[in-house]
């Protein structure tokens, strides 16, 4: 693949030889012309609200104290003040103290996540495999399993809410007309966590459909015939030619997929809103209403501690997993 | 030479019907379980629609009614043109002019940045792409207060120019990884037999680079104005009063902590959803190029 061509020779930062690399600046100067703006525009949008993301998960700040706003012509400035480490440790009202409600939505927020991305992927590999096979049809069948994905997925979850309605939604008057009694969508915890879940796995599961079949079929059919000329069973070419060519795909779809769920507002604030009682609060719903109550230190603190939360798995999933692949 | 022809076929003839067989069945349980799942995928978005056709009376009912009994119109009419004085076409004007803007901004700054990383070499490149890619696995929650607290010393709270800018947070990076996908799969020579005529670099990238990735570029625009058009988050935080509001949050006031009104909703919804839907199916098969290229490179 010709792909790959860049103007300008290779750079390398040799240590000790300024001389080589201003000149590998010099080199570089219209590559930094066309990324300016773009560099700039998101030093502004990006990293100064990061930093003070970060900042204020050590302050005081609240709606009260933030200022930094206009009421008529007059500038309110701001009046918080730094605070240590008392948004995550305080025995009172840290976010990390050991009566927090921050370790109940951990728990629900990792059940969360491992439930739909398992679901995901077994029911988007499996339907993969059925639709990699040849038959008349299987076009149609791939755009209509698209269309989960293809609706606003703030849309499909009111929709949801709705069939998931204790009174007059559509599962407990299908049960009802059966004779049976209904469901607690939203009076059980449990019952609610299932009915988030299923809204999740209805929503994710076509963009492993997707990435799946692209990756097999990015699989050379010969080692397919190869392997059935050595005798293998259809079983034996899943488990020991698909599988593993697959694992590049299966990693980065799995690793989008746990950084997308934990931090899936939509889902669980138009399904169930955290119903009963903000059981099935993810953090970053938590995050949120303490954001909506003004309790801005603490929303910030919820922030950062998902934040580290995701970048120490991300990196120990990528680590883990893609060095025994490239070591091959 | 009869005889040993009779003895092949009947040789091979039980072979291939068992293939044959095999396949059989093999493509009726295919069918079986992609009939299953396609139904579990259309069922809600037709729930939705039937429920647009039917009358309050039906949609409050505990009772189980599947397609309309007395079809009507009444929920479109209500929510394009009753519902707070056609306020309908408020939300949607904002909702236009907000992914208009996001597109705009989003492409004309991907599309310089994502040119730099796929035609040039350069100190920073690699912790350049890196960084694009990081920032769209941000805990959202994160930016969320301290943008608030940005536009608000702007003044920009509450306006369409803020919540452009608050999009383009997320819209930016994830058109530059896939706008720089496009550019890599269109051939270097013309840009380099451009530039053996006597084109400047910035030239090259006006006149040969961008109007070769127009179809590209077209399909970064159309994800670039979907995530806006489809946001529901920041617009709830950023714009108040029922007239700001876009049409993700506007649609909701149907259906919030204190209003129940199925029809309307559902109404609206079809209305909304129809157009993104279609264009959405058509665009989506170069959405997971983009995402799965730019995870395995990176």
């Amino acid at each position: 693949m010709a792909q790959k061509q860049a103007i300008g020779r290779p750079v390398k930062i040799k240590p000790g030889n300024l001389k080589r690399f201003w000149s590998d600046l010099v080199h570089s100067r219209t590559a930094y012309l066309f990324l300016a703006p773009t560099v700039i525009i998101m030093a502004v949008l990006v990293v100064w609200p990061l930093l003070q993301g970060l900042l204020f998960a050590f302050t005081n700040v609240s709606s009260k104290n933030i200022g930094n706003k206009y009421i008529g012509d007059n500038y309110i400035a701001p009046t918080y003040k730094f605070s240590g480490l008392d948004n995550f440790f305080d025995p009172d009202t840290g976010v990390l103290s050991t009566g927090s409600p921050f370790w109940g939505t951990l728990r629900q927020t990792l059940v969360w996540v491992a439930a739909n991305v398992i679901l995901h992927f077994a029911l988007g590999l499996g339907l993969a495999l059925v639709l990699n096979r040849k038959f008349t049809g299987r076009s149609i069948y791939r755009v209509l399993l698209m269309i989960p994905w293809a609706v606003p997925s703030y849309i499909s979850a009111l929709g949801w809410s709705w069939i998931f309605n204790q009174n007059t939604g559509l599962i407990n008057n299908t049960l009802r007309s059966m004779g049976l009694s209904n469901i607690p969508w939203s009076t059980d915890a449990v019952w609610a966590t299932i009915a988030v879940i299923i809204v999740n796995v209805w929503l994710g599961v076509p963009f492993y459909i997707v990435t799946m079949l692209g990756g097999m079929q990015s699989i050379p059919t010969d080692l397919y015939e190869a392997s059935s000329i050595d005798g293998a069973t259809k079983w034996q070419n899943f488990w020991q030619v698909t599988l593993p060519l697959l694992q590049p795909v299966v990693l980065t779809a799995t690793l989008l997929d746990v950084i997308w769920t934990f931090q899936n507002f939509n889902v669980i604030f138009l399904t169930t809103g955290g119903a009963p009682a903000g059981q099935t609060d993810i953090l970053v719903t938590k995050s949120y209403l303490l954001f909506q109550q003004g309790r801005y230190g603490e929303s910030s603190a919820y922030s950062v501690v998902m934040l580290l939360m995701l970048l120490i798995f991300s990196i120990f999933y990528t680590r883990a997993l893609r060095n025994p692949q490239e070591a091959r | 030479m009869a005889t040993s022809q009779v003895k092949a076929i009947t040789k091979i003839k039980p072979t291939v019907s068992r293939a044959q067989r095999q396949k059989f069945w093999g493509d009726l349980g295919s069918h079986v379980i992609l009939l299953f799942a396609s139904f579990i995928a259309l069922f809600p978005c037709f729930w939705i629609v039937s429920a647009s056709f039917k009358p309050k009376t039906e949609i409050d009912s505990s009772q189980l009614t599947i397609f309309p009994i007395n079809p009507t119109t009444s929920n479109y009419s209500y929510a394009l043109f009753e519902n707070q004085d056609a306020i309908f076409w408020k939300w949607l004007t904002n909702s236009v002019l907000v992914s208009a803007g996001t597109a705009l901004a989003g492409v004309f700054f991907a599309s310089t940045a994502a040119y730099a990383f796929s035609r040039f070499n350069f100190v920073g490149k690699k912790i350049g792409l890196m960084s694009f890619l990081v920032v769209q696995m941000f805990p959202f929650a994160l930016l969320l207060l301290p943008i608030f607290n940005i536009l608000s010393g702007l003044r920009l709270v509450n306006t369409i120019p803020g919540l452009v800018l608050a999009y383009c947070t997320t819209a930016i990076p994830f058109c530059v990884w896939m706008m720089k996908g496009f550019f890599d799969t269109i051939p270097y020579e013309l840009e380099e037999a451009a530039q053996i005529d006597g084109l400047g670099k910035i030239g090259t990238f006006w006149r040969i680079a961008i109007p070769l990735s127009l179809p590209g570029l077209s399909v970064v625009t159309f994800f670039s104005f979907m995530t806006a058009w489809n946001e529901f988050l920041l617009a709830l935080v950023l714009m108040t009063g029922n007239e700001n509001y876009t049409i993700p949050v506007g649609l909701r006031t149907f259906v919030d902590a204190f209003r129940a009104n199925w029809g309307p909703y559902s109404a609206g919804a079809t209305l909304v959803t129809i157009p993104v839907a279609l264009l959405f199916l058509w665009a989506q098969k170069y959405l997971v190029g983009g995402l799965t290229s730019g995870g395995v490179k990176g």
